[in-house]
């Protein structure tokens, strides 16, 4: 019978070893809550009390994603063949403790938790900005135009949306598909919507300087290529932007399947922006249709946008925890969430706490973010 | 009215046709194919071994023709060699003039599926009405406690009942049937807490469905779903409340149950209306994440089954039946919003 | 029974507070009135003033951040405020009905009207369902409403504007209340839509002797309505008294301020313009010390009427005369305004824009369910005018009678079907607005109807008047913009901080003055202003339009008034064009087209208009029905289902023939079958009584 610590000593040791977060917590709160009255929105957040509640979560797992390095213990992949299935606290042979017990292969829980973090909260936030991205560029010219051009990217877009997601993982992330470059092809029309965006961001704006507009667009076009080449082909000159097939794979699709919901989302708002008054004004002055839906138009959705941002970063986190239970688009040893419970769920009646604990994290990240969602949501209502 | 139903139905079917096409394509990709052909024939074959089994088996044929086939529109493919016709549409052993030219989907030939070896029309038949059985008690479960939840949130906004209901639907909503489902057989069925009220799989509710081994699918599936909806319903009905043609039954002298029975209950179920019925692609992801944790082998299952083992046929079958359930339950969301909006029926 | 001289509502020192998290905010304070059995009180004021606040108090329906904190209500003796729920629920719809703003709003869209109806004596009474409808269908009738049974029938959505407020009406007497509370009842409406409702209400009222509480912002309809008055400013009553001695003489400081700034008959821009009040309406948490209208106040005295809080005194002679002035005694109330500023009136100079034969039609899609063919909406017929340099046309006319497509075309958002428009000597009645160049486009402006949407919530004031300063391509550099963009918000008078701030922190007439300020950044030649003070208050509308029109002056800007209010067109046009259904029926002067001959039409909505002045004498004229839709417009004439003159016309020829826009004499021309002599039949609709 090995040593094993008891519950309070447990939790102890855990409150501790997350010191790291515990402190940049308190230093965001504090300068936040200082501030409140002058942050607008962002400030008014910290007058409801689940509003913070869910922001503390978000941050919770922000921070413990930065400072992965700091608060876990051990290496995730590194297996201890002594500590297979033990119970949380139990100490190792070598003097440590597995605080939160041992998977079925010996490795340490409460560590392969600590790493998901870093691994969701580096593709979902990404995830849901490039699927935003698409979104957007595609769902203000739906909305401001109408006719055709809607009917046919509505068309599309439902087509996407009646796939049922699991159908479209299982065709979608799989070996096979890789070698057929689909996931390249998507991924080069995908990442090129944000070059897009910015382009048509600045010369709308600025097409009355032309030499503001040269250098906003000509940044904008070297960054955005050379980072889009090194993304979707992998073919950067210097090696910056890279991304590993299996990355790409998942990633792509996470971001097809949400890509049409916010385009509906922004045709929605557009179609009602565009009724008003300031702009039959822009139309009247004789603003271009990239400017009036970028400037004049989407400013004024950011409100409803900012809520369905948050929503969509805890949709796709649990998109991507689909992912991983059923084993698509990972590595087998990857201590993500998803594929963590996965391992973790035949032993559940035996051994429950290596699916319970990752099964934890990702709830409290995505309750944070719906209570944030909900709290901004609230607060937005109240002018 | 007509026409619109028309319309609608034209729609449908060209999305139907789009995506089954494109789940055709995606399941016979190049490298599939080779798969499927070392799998079925030999899987130490050569490259042109396998070039060869794939050009026998019809599947060399332009994709389009492929598809043509598999949907019935086209005749089916037929191969002589070495004096024996084989084809698409011809049983082992049965002879060519006795075969239909055309056998697809919609002559009601659905293909063999190669993992359960046994027509994929039957497979899916039987692992339907299971998965059929599961969906009526979640439904039963689901959508009228979403529907009260929501009400009694809406009815009074930012009351302390309200805040309570919308924090409890805030927190299934962001709690995924894999989370969910862990969770409560962790709770209710593991020695480590010792309830032990249900049990942790349902593969006995397959033979009978009792109390027991079936609560516990059911209520996982249900809780995702019901949070989303009695979000929906509660901001519809919240809306309701303070339009002005509640504020003038109230002012007519209307009890506040009246109000909210008479007024406000149907205006506010509109709304909700439409989501509960877009909620059944979303019930689809959990039926499969549910079958596959609690081992229910209804049609989630299947799905899993055959896309991981290179099941063409069977995960095509899957998918046409996925794709109509979707799309039939997009139409009568619309046709049923028409229904209950007395504004949009008439006019 | 209540005897004559037990009031049915009793109002006393009643004062009610919203609460929000931080603060306490009053809305009503220390008002008292009286209403007799059969007896009208009006309450007027501008928006904010807590006259609907007052209205839901006496509803005890104030929300769950309403508390009323002190004071009574006292109906028919009982006291309101500390009724029980249960006693309440028996009183309302019973005994005190009300009426709202939003006729659509207020009816039940997923309930058929009869539904609607026969609820109320259902609860109260609790008679049968079937004696319930049939109550239901004699009020309807009651109402004046064609075809009960049908109407029974019917959704709300299925009716018009008209129908629906007559519903609403309906629904209000179905339990003969003894107090009738009418909420702004015709705002949502057409004028010559409202004037049918006013006379329904009025007689509805005397003939079961119900007592109202009248409430709106329109002091001309008060009058037509009401016996008594009660005028509130900020939170308070300010005066109350007889309507007409009120009106004839005012006690109170705003009172006075608030009739100088309407346009009555006798106002003109040049000789006699109104006078503005000065300053803004103060937020329900920074009222001053003492009177509330005080810092806006001409008789202000600093150390009197900011030391304490000023108490009801007794005004005038008459007798329930009361005003809230501590020098009501000392003013010399009868001494003319100190005149503002007037000014010459500009000779108009060339033709800059000029329309010939213009019209718009639109094909509406077949909706959602199909439904047959596309049908053809004729927005704008035929349509001929033309401005002069300096020159202000008036476009008047009710909704759907297309003015508003009228402007699309002209600002190029739409482009003409037929016909064309000339402006400075070129046509662009083809040219979309994306065609246009930045000479033209700056030359051919707008101002918008809705301060809260006309200018961009997310950029700042200066900013959005530069970026309109970029697209004109004036000014040469960043720095030079800046400066004119300062130089702008010099013009409509607002203070240059302001160039930092975003819009939410404008006022509406602030808003407006923007909105104002982008229009002539180009130095605008012609400027379209779509109903630019509608939607502002009394006593903002006259400081707004003021602002155009010296900027009119100054520039010699043609401009083209469109709008619905024949006070403020009256006042400030100098030619009239009078549209009706895509139509345009006459045109002339203003003199001309303000008196006899008329087109029917122009007649009844001048009839229409209420005027608050007791001096003056107003023919009524109601007009049967609505108006009909542009989807579907009447045969030959478009005004001949409502015209009362028709009968007059041998044969059928308004039925089948649309009349020619024929000249009467000089630039004054009528589209109407009457002949010259018919016409020279007609009277004045408004008399001023001299002296």
């Amino acid at each position: 019978m090995m040593e094993k610590l008891g519950w309070a000593a447990i939790f102890s040791r855990l409150a501790l070893q997350f010191w790291p977060v515990w402190l940049a917590l308190l230093a965001v709160f504090a300068v936040s809550l200082h501030y409140r009255r002058r942050t607008g929105l962002y400030g008014r957040l910290f007058e409801s009390p689940l509003g913070m509640v869910g922001f503390g979560l978000v941050m919770f797992w922000v921070f413990t994603a930065l400072f992965a390095d700091a608060v876990l213990m051990f290496d995730p992949l590194s297996q201890i063949a002594q500590m297979k299935n033990k119970v949380p606290g139990t100490i190792t042979p070598d003097g440590g403790v597995y605080l939160l017990g041992g998977d079925n292969l010996g490795r340490d829980v409460f560590s392969r938790m600590v790493m998901g973090a870093r691994r969701v909260l580096a593709i979902a936030p990404a995830a849901t900005v490039f699927a935003f991205m698409v979104g957007v560029t595609l769902g203000l010219p739906a909305g401001y135009r109408g006719g055709r051009l809607d009917a046919g990217l509505s068309f599309i877009a439902n087509l996407v949306l009646a796939f049922p997601v699991i159908l479209l993982f299982y065709l979608l992330v799989t070996p096979e598909i890789q070698l057929t470059g689909l996931p390249t092809a998507l991924a080069a029309v995908l990442f090129l919507f944000p070059v897009i965006f910015f382009t048509m961001l600045w010369n709308s704006r600025f097409f009355t300087h032309p030499a503001k507009r040269n250098l906003y667009v000509g940044v904008t076009l070297v960054l955005g290529l050379w980072a889009w080449s090194g993304l979707a082909f992998n073919a950067d000159p210097l090696g910056v932007w890279t991304m590993e097939p299996n990355m790409l794979n998942v990633f792509v699709s996470v971001v097809f399947v949400n890509a049409p919901t916010v385009f509906r989302i922004v045709r929605g708002l557009v179609m009602d922006i565009k009724t008003r008054d300031y702009v039959a004004a822009a139309q009247t002055r004789g603003e271009g249709p990239w400017y009036i839906m970028l400037w004049e138009i989407l400013p004024n959705a950011r409100g409803p946008l900012i809520v369905d941002f948050c929503l969509r970063i805890g949709y796709t986190t649990i998109l991507l925890g689909t992912l991983g239970f059923f084993g698509l688009g990972v590595s087998p040893e990857s201590p993500d969430w998803g594929s963590t419970i996965n391992d973790g769920r035949r032993l559940l009646t035996i051994a429950p706490h290596p699916a319970i604990v990752p099964a934890l994290a990702l709830l409290s990240l995505v309750l944070g973010l719906n209570l944030l969602a909900d709290a901004l949501r609230e607060e937005s209502l109240k002018d | 009215m007509l026409k619109f139903l028309l319309r609608r139905t034209l729609t449908m079917v060209a999305t139907a046709l789009v995506l089954t096409f494109v789940v055709f394509w995606l399941t016979n990709l190049p490298p599939n194919l080779e798969k499927l052909a070392k799998s079925e024939g030999n899987a130490r074959m050569t490259d042109g071994e396998v070039i060869s089994w794939l050009d026998r088996n019809g599947h060399a044929q332009p994709l389009v023709k492929r598809y043509g086939e598999w949907l019935g529109v086209a005749p089916g493919w037929t191969d002589e060699r070495d004096g024996v016709t084989s084809g698409r549409c011809i049983a082992r052993g049965a002879a060519v003039e006795d075969s239909p030219r055309f056998c697809g989907v919609l002559q009601g030939y659905w293909g063999q599926s190669t993992v359960f070896k046994a027509p994929v029309s039957e497979i899916i038949a039987t692992r339907l009405s299971l998965t059929g059985i599961l969906m009526f008690w979640v439904m039963v479960l689901m959508v009228p406690s979403a529907l009260l939840i929501g009400i009694l949130a809406g009815m009074r906004e930012g009351s302390k009942l309200d805040r309570t209901l919308s924090t409890v639907s805030i927190a299934t909503t962001a709690t995924p049937e894999y989370v969910s489902g862990v969770i409560l057989i962790v709770v209710f069925s593991s020695s480590m807490v010792g309830l032990k009220w249900f049990k942790g799989t349902a593969t006995s509710a397959m033979d009978g469905i009792t109390f027991e081994n079936f609560f516990l699918p059911v209520l996982t599936i249900a809780l995702y779903g019901m949070g989303y909806i009695a979000r929906m319903t509660r901001a519809s009905m919240s809306e309701v409340m303070t339009a002005q043609y509640i504020r003038t039954a109230r002012l007519k002298g209307a009890s506040f149950g009246r109000v909210v029975m008479r007024h406000a209950l149907r205006n506010a179920l509109i709304a909700p209306f439409t989501v509960i019925m877009l909620q059944f692609p979303w019930l689809l992801n959990g039926v499969v994440i549910v079958e596959t944790l609690f081992n229910f082998k209804g049609f989630g299952w299947t799905l899993v089954e055959a896309a991981g083992n290179n099941d063409i046929q069977l995960l095509l079958g899957c998918s046409v039946v996925a794709v109509v359930v979707v799309l039939v339950t997009q139409a009568m969301s619309d046709v049923g919003y028409v229904l209950l909006n007395p504004r949009i029926r008439v006019s | 029974m209540t005897d004559a001289q037990t009031p049915i509502l009793e109002i006393e020192n009643l004062s009610i507070s919203f609460f929000t998290r931080t603060r306490e905010i009053p809305a009503v304070m220390d008002f008292s009135c009286k209403v007799m059995p059969g007896e009208a009180m009006g309450l007027v004021g501008e928006s904010g003033c807590g006259k609907s606040t007052v209205a839901l108090g006496v509803m005890r329906d104030l929300g769950r951040n309403g508390r009323i904190t002190g004071g009574s209500i006292r109906f028919k003796g009982r006291d309101i405020t500390t009724m029980g729920e249960r006693e309440l629920r028996g009183l309302r719809g019973r005994e005190i009905a009300m009426i709202y703003q939003e006729p659509m709003a207020s009816l039940n869209p997923a309930m058929k009207v009869g539904a609607q109806l026969a609820e109320v004596p259902m609860i109260h009474e609790k008679i049968s369902k079937a004696d319930a409808w049939a109550r239901a269908r004699a009020i309807v009738e009651d109402v004046r409403l064609p075809d009960p049974d049908r109407i029974l029938q019917a959704w709300p959505h299925q009716l018009s504007g008209g129908q629906q407020q007559r519903i609403v009406i309906a629904m209000a007497l179905m339990s003969r209340p003894s107090l009738l509370i009418l909420d702004e009842p015709t705002t949502a409406l057409d004028v010559t839509v409202e004037a049918g409702i006013v006379d329904l209400v009025r007689d509805l009222a005397e003939k079961h002797g119900t007592s109202m509480l009248f409430i709106s912002h329109n002091l001309g309809l008060v009058m037509d309505v009401c016996d008594r008055l009660c005028v509130m400013y900020s939170g308070e009553a300010v005066e109350t008294g007889d309507v007409v001695e009120v009106f004839s003489e005012m006690r109170h400081p705003y009172t006075q301020a608030l009739f100088r700034s309407i346009p009555l008959p006798g106002a003109d821009k040049s000789a006699r313009p109104l006078v503005a009040i000065p300053g803004n309406f103060p937020l329900p948490h920074e009222r001053p010390p003492g009177c509330n209208f005080g810092p806006r106040c001409d008789y202000f005295v600093a150390g009197r009427c900011d030391a304490q809080e000023i108490p009801m005194l007794p005004a005038g002679g008459a007798p329930r005369h009361n005003s809230r002035c501590i020098r009501v005694d000392e003013i010399d109330w009868n001494a003319p305004p100190a005149l503002a500023a007037t000014a010459e009136p500009t000779p108009p100079g060339e033709v800059v824009i000029e329309a010939s034969d213009l019209r718009k039609y639109y094909e509406t899609s077949p909706g959602m369910f199909g439904g047959g063919t596309a049908k053809i909406v004729k927005a704008n017929e035929q349509i001929d005018f033309s401005a002069r340099a300096g020159e202000t046309l008036a476009i008047v006319g009710e909704s759907g009678c297309g003015k508003s497509t009228l402007a699309k075309v002209l600002m190029g958002l739409e482009v003409a079907s037929a016909g064309t428009v000339t402006l400075n000597g070129d046509q662009i009645q083809q040219l979309p607005v994306e065609k246009r160049g930045p000479a033209l486009i700056s030359s051919l402006q707008m101002v918008f109807q809705n301060p809260f949407d006309t200018l961009n919530p997310s950029m700042t004031i200066g900013a959005q008047i530069i970026r309109a300063l970029e697209i004109f391509q004036i000014g040469d550099s960043a720095a030079d913009r800046h400066e004119r963009m300062l130089n702008l918000l010099d013009l409509v008078k607002l203070p240059r901080e302001f160039a930092t701030r975003k819009p939410r922190q404008l006022s509406g007439g602030q808003k407006q003055r923007v909105g104002i300020a982008r229009a002539f950044a180009g130095e605008a030649k012609v400027v379209v202003a779509d109903e630019p003070v509608s939607a502002l208050d009394v006593s903002v509308q006259a400081a707004v339009t003021d602002l155009l029109m010296e900027i009119q002056r100054k520039n010699r800007t043609t401009l083209l008034f469109i709008s619905h209010d024949l006070g403020i067109v009256r006042y400030l046009s100098d030619r009239v064009l009078v549209m009706y259904l895509g139509h345009v029926v006459e045109i002339g002067t203003t003199a001309e087209v303000f008196s006899p001959p008329f087109h029917p039409y122009t007649e009844a909505l001048l009839s229409a208009v209420p005027v608050a002045d007791p001096r003056v004498t107003r023919k009524r004229i109601v007009l049967q029905g609505d108006i009909p839709s542009a989807m579907n417009p009447p045969p030959g004439c478009p005004f001949q289902t409502r015209c009362r003159w028709k009968p007059l016309v041998p044969g059928d020829l308004c039925e089948t023939v649309v009349p020619d826009l024929r000249r009467l004499s000089g630039g004054h021309r009528v589209k109407c079958h009457l002949t010259d002599e018919q016409l020279a039949t007609m009277e004045p609709v408004i008399e001023v009584a001299v002296g």
